[in-house]
C-alpha cells in the first residue's frame, strides 16, 4: 500500500482535535498541501491561517503555547525550517515552549516544484538547535504515532514529512514508536543500514537484494535524529562492524552526520553515507529525482559493498 | 512613592546595573522608563507573589535589549529583591543580557532578536479570546525595530484577528544603533502606517506618565481592533549627557565616573555635594 505521510498527519490531527480541545493549528497559506485543512474545517475557531508569513506564524504559535495551548504550526519544510529559523531558535527552542513545527515537502521527492521547494538541509539546521527534538517518520503508520506522541510530549519538536506517496512498511499494531528510540526492522550480521524517512523502505529493498548475495543487513529505522539513539548506533557498529546511513537529505549534517558523530567518538567502523551530495535539486518526477540524486536501493547496495571491503 | 519617583528609581537602577555589568543598553532603557512605570505600577493587573496567575495582564518586551528597565520594574514591584539587580549579565544570573522567560518569573517571552515580540503577543491575545478571558496584552517595540518585516506581518495578524485586547507601544526615541532612524531607513509616517494596517493609533508624550495613563485608558476602550500608542521619547532620558549623545549610549554602559554624574542628576544632587 502507498500513502503520503502528510495525509496521515492531516488525519491524525483531526482525531487529536476531537480528543483534545487544547490543540491549536497554524498554517501559512498551505493548508491544502500540508493537510491541516481538515482540522481547519472541523475546528475553525482553533485554526489560524497566518497567510504567507512563516516568521509571524512561529511567533504566534509561541504566544499561544505560552498561554497553555499545544500549537502545531505547518508549512513546507524549506519555509518552516529556513525562513523561520531565527524565530524557531528564539521563541520555540530557547523558550522550550510547546510548539510542534510539522513540515511537509521534505527532501527531493517534493519533485516538480524544483530546488526552491526541496528542503535538503532542514534536518541539519534544526538538529543544531538546543532543546529541539527532530523526527522523520518512515511511513504513514509511523507518522500517526509520531503526531500523537508530539501532542503528548511537552516541548519543541520538528517533524519532517513528505509530499510523495510512500510505501507503508509498518502495521498499526506492530509499530512501536517511542521518541528517541530507533527501531530494528530486520536483523543481520554483516552491516547495519541506518535510515530515516522514505529511505527506510528503500533500505529494506537494498537488504533484500543483498540477502540474495548472502550479505545479511540489519536495518534500522532511526526516526529520531535528535535526541539520537546513541546506544543503538554503537550496538549496531559493534555487532555488525560496518554502518551505512541513508536519508533523503544532504549528506552534510543530517542523519549521516549525526550517526558519524556518534561512531567517531564511540565505535569507529567503516561507514558510508547515502544522501544528496552537497547540491541543490531540480524539477522532475520524484522517482526520477531519486535515481538522479543517488537515493536508491542500488546506491545503498554499492555503499554496503564499499564498507564491507573496508572491514578488516 | 508616586509614579514619577518610581520612574526615577528605575532610571537609577538602569544606570547602576549597566555600570556594574560594564555592558548593556542604557539609552533605550531610559527612554522606556516612564512607559514601563505606567504599565507595571498602574495599568497592568499582575501579582508579583504569583507570577503565573492565569488572569494577569501580559507584557512582552519586544525590544529585548531594554532588559534593564524591565528587570528594574520587576524588582521594584516585588518579583525579586532589588539587590539582585547588580547580577545583571553575570554568569549564572537570571538577569540575562537579553530577556529569558525560562530564567526569570514574571517574564512572558524571551526576546533579543528584534521584530519578534508582537507575533508572540498576538498568540497570547488569541489564546485569551479562545479561553474567553479578559486579560490584556501589552507589547513594547522600538522605532528602529519597526524596520523588521515581521513587525508588519504581525501587525496584519492583529488587525485581521481584531485583537482589541492588545495594545502595542512604540518607544519612539528616533534613534537606532547606526544613527537617527530617519537617516538610516525612515519609518515615517509611522502613525499612517499603523493606521493603514488597521490599527487605532494614539500618540502621547512618552515621558508624561499622566498622559501615558490617559492614553492607555482610551486604548482599552477601543473595540474590534488593536491599538498602538506612539510614545514620543528621548533616548537616554533623564541623564543629560546621554540625551545629548544618544548614539554613544545605545549599547554602552556608563563608566564609574559617568555613573556618578548620572546618579547625581537622577537623585538631583548638586555637583558640589559629591
Ligand atoms: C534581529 C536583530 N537585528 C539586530 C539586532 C541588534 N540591535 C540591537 S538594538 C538595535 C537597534 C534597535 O533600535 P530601536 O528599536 O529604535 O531601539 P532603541 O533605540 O529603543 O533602543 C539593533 C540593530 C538585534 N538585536 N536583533
Amino acid at each position: 500500500m502507498m500513502q503520503a505521510t502528510r495525509d496521515a498527519y492531516g488525519k491524525t490531527l483531526l482525531e487529536l482535535g476531537k480528543q483534545n480541545p487544547n490543540i491549536v493549528v497554524l498554517d501559512a497559506d498551505l493548508s491544502a498541501s500540508t493537510k491541516t485543512a481538515s482540522f481547519a474545517k472541523a475546528f475553525p475557531e482553533r485554526f489560524f491561517d497566518m497567510g504567507v508569513a512563516e516568521q509571524d506564524m512561529i511567533g504566534t504559535a509561541a504566544g499561544l503555547a505560552a498561554s497553555g495551548k499545544i500549537a502545531f504550526a505547518s508549512t513546507f519544510a524549506v519555509f518552516g525550517s529556513g525562513r523561520a529559523w531565527d524565530q524557531i531558535r528564539m521563541v520555540v527552542a530557547y523558550t522550550r515552549l510547546n510548539v510542534k513545527v510539522v513540515v511537509t515537502h521534505g527532501g527531493i521527492t517534493t519533485g516538480e516544484d524544483g530546488a526552491s521547494h526541496q528542503a535538503n538541509e532542514d534536518i541539519a539546521i534544526m538538529r543544531a538547535l538546543p532543546n529541539m527534538t527532530v523526527v522523520v517518520p518512515a511511513d504513514a503508520v509511523e507518522t500517526g504515532k509520531v503526531i500523537r506522541a508530539a501532542a503528548e510530549f511537552n516541548g519543541p519538536m520538528y517533524v519532517r514529512l513528505s509530499r510523495a506517496m510512500t510505501p507503508v512498511i509498518y502495521k498499526e499494531e506492530s509499530c512501536d514508536f517511542k521518541i528517541g528510540r530507533g527501531i530494528v526492522l530486520r536483523e543481520g550480521k554483516n552491516v547495519a543500514i541506518i535510515a530515516c524517512g522514505i529511505m527506510v523502505g528503500v533500505a529494506l529493498e537494498a537488504a533484500d537484494k543483498l540477502a540474495a548475495e548472502k550479505i545479511t543487513c540489519r536495518v534500522v529505522d532511526l526516526h529520531t535524529i535528535k535526541p539520537i539513539d546513541k546506544e543503538l548506533i554503537i550496538k549496531c557498529a559493534e555487532e555488525t562492524g560496518a554502518v551505512v546511513t541513508a536519508e533523503e537529505h544532504s549528506i552534510i549534517g543530517g542523519l549521516g552526520g549525526a550517526v558519524a558523530e556518534v561512531l567517531v567518538e564511540n565505535a569507529v567502523v567503516p561507514m558510508a553515507r547515502v544522501g544528496v551530495r552537497d547540491t541543490f535539486g531540480e524539477s522532475g518526477k520524484p522517482e526520477d529525482l531519486l535515481v538522479k540524486y543517488g537515493l536508491t536501493s542500488g546506491e545503498i547496495v554499492t555503499a554496503v559493498k564499499n564498507v564491507l571491503a573496508r572491514k578488516k | 512613592m508616586n509614579l514619577v519617583e518610581i520612574a526615577g528609581k528605575l532610571r537609577q537602577h538602569i544606570i547602576m546595573m549597566t555600570c556594574a555589568a560594564a555592558s548593556g543598553h542604557p539609552g533605550g532603557s531610559l527612554s522606556a522608563a516612564d512607559i514601563i512605570t505606567a504599565l507595571y505600577f498602574h495599568q497592568m493587573k499582575h501579582d508579583p507573589k504569583n507570577p503565573t496567575w492565569p488572569e494577569r495582564d501580559r507584557f512582552v518586551m519586544s525590544k529585548g535589549h531594554a532588559a534593564p528597565v524591565l528587570y528594574a520594574a520587576l524588582s521594584e514591584s516585588g518579583y525579586f529583591p532589588v539587590n539582585y539587580l547588580k547580577t545583571l549579565r553575570q554568569i549564572g544570573s537570571s538577569l540575562q543580557g537579553h530577556i529569558d522567560m525560562q530564567a526569570l518569573p514574571g517574564i512572558e517571552m524571551s526576546t533579543g532578536s528584534l521584530g519578534q515580540g508582537l507575533s508572540a503577543a498576538n498568540g497570547m491575545a488569541l489564546a485569551a479570546k479562545l479561553d474567553k478571558k479578559d486579560y490584556r496584552i501589552y507589547c513594547l517595540l522600538g522605532d528602529g525595530e519597526c524596520q523588521e518585516g515581521q513587525v508588519w506581518e504581525a501587525a496584519m495578524t492583529s488587525s485581521h484577528r481584531k485583537l482589541d485586547n492588545l495594545t502595542a507601544i512604540i518607544d519612539n526615541n528616533k534613534h537606532q544603533i547606526d544613527g537617527k532612524v530617519e537617516d538610516i531607513k525612515n519609518i515615517e509616517p509611522l502613525a499612517d502606517k499603523w493606521s493603514s494596517f488597521g490599527w487605532e493609533v494614539f500618540a502621547c508624550d512618552g515621558h508624561d506618565i499622566k498622559e501615558i495613563i490617559k492614553t492607555f485608558e482610551q486604548a482599552v476602550k477601543v473595540k474590534g481592533k488593536p491599538t498602538v500608542i506612539i510614545a514620543n521619547t528621548i533616548k537616554g532620558k533623564g541623564v543629560s549627557f546621554m540625551e545629548t549623545r544618544p548614539l554613544d549610549y545605545h549599547g554602552k554602559a556608563p563608566t564609574p565616573e559617568e555613573e556618578k554624574r548620572a546618579m547625581a542628576e537622577l537623585c538631583q544632587i548638586k555637583d558640589f555635594e559629591l
